[in-house]
């Protein structure tokens, strides 16, 4: 499976369009690693935690996109796009979309 | 009394441990940009495609920073007057430099990123009264090019 954000895949042809793919995840944080980002929060720096927290969800939505494309029958997704938006305190959703197509 | 005392407390915490670890922070930026320089990340979709591509994939580098109390205490007296909030500016300078140093880290091997794009969530924290975790998340993607080797 071919992930890209470009529109195109360099080097390939494009032979069949499929439409748009989705994956998604809502991540709550985790009491244990919240505490220890509030100790965090009086020095300021980064938070390793969420950043993996973070990470983990996003590759999951991944997995979710791809699994998404390969139902399809694609072979590869272009023009991907992440987007995160806090829903409430203490939860965001990890979204990601992108175009299925199938190439050669 | 306590309560004031503890305050000040706080501040000089954030403070000095803040700006030590700020400055660490922004001397490795510097060094492994420098490392870094010789592949490219372009905001540009193009791609020279005179030569074979060997590879094309995703590559995304994330981080999250936080404020820490001593900017935080800054930045409510900076909104009273308006203008400029300096310490939020290199609290996200740095966010979004580590992440496009993450980035290229991923794409080892590589000759170029193409389609970079950035981007800046705020990841709010329980919003009631006191436990209220300030930070920033963000993240930057793209595309790495890998040419195939003659």
């Amino acid at each position: 499976m071919v992930i890209t954000n470009l529109n195109y895949v360099p080097g390939k042809e494009i032979i069949e369009h499929y439409g748009l793919v989705t994956g998604s995840t809502v991540q709550s944080k985790h009491f244990g690693r919240d505490f220890l980002a509030s100790l965090k929060n009086f020095v300021g720096g980064e938070l390793k935690g969420y950043t993996e927290l973070l990470n983990e969800a996003r590759n999951q939505a991944i997995e979710r996109l791809v699994a998404q494309a390969t139902s399809v029958g694609a072979n590869a997704v272009l023009n991907v796009r992440f987007s995160t938006t806090s829903v409430s305190a203490g939860a965001a959703e990890l979204y990601v979309y992108g175009t299925a197509v199938r190439i050669n | 009394m306590i309560e004031l005392g503890s305050i000040l407390v706080f501040l000089v915490i954030g403070y000095v441990f803040g700006t030590l670890a700020e400055k660490r922070h922004f001397r490795s930026l510097r060094e492994r940009e420098v490392l870094s320089q010789e592949l490219p990340a372009l905001v540009a979709d193009t791609v020279d495609t005179t030569q074979q591509i060997e590879q094309a994939y995703l590559v995304v580098g994330a981080t999250v920073i936080a404020i820490d109390y001593f900017k935080a205490f800054a930045a409510a007296l900076r909104s009273f007057f308006g203008g400029r909030v300096a310490v939020y500016e290199t609290l996200l300078e740095r966010a979004r430099r580590e992440s496009i140093l993450r980035m290229k880290a991923e794409a080892a091997g590589c000759d170029l990123i193409v389609n970079v794009r950035i981007e800046t969530s705020s990841i709010g924290g329980e919003h009631q009264g006191k436990n209220k975790i300030n930070s920033v998340e963000c993240y930057a993607y793209g595309t790495a090019i890998r040419y195939a080797r003659h």
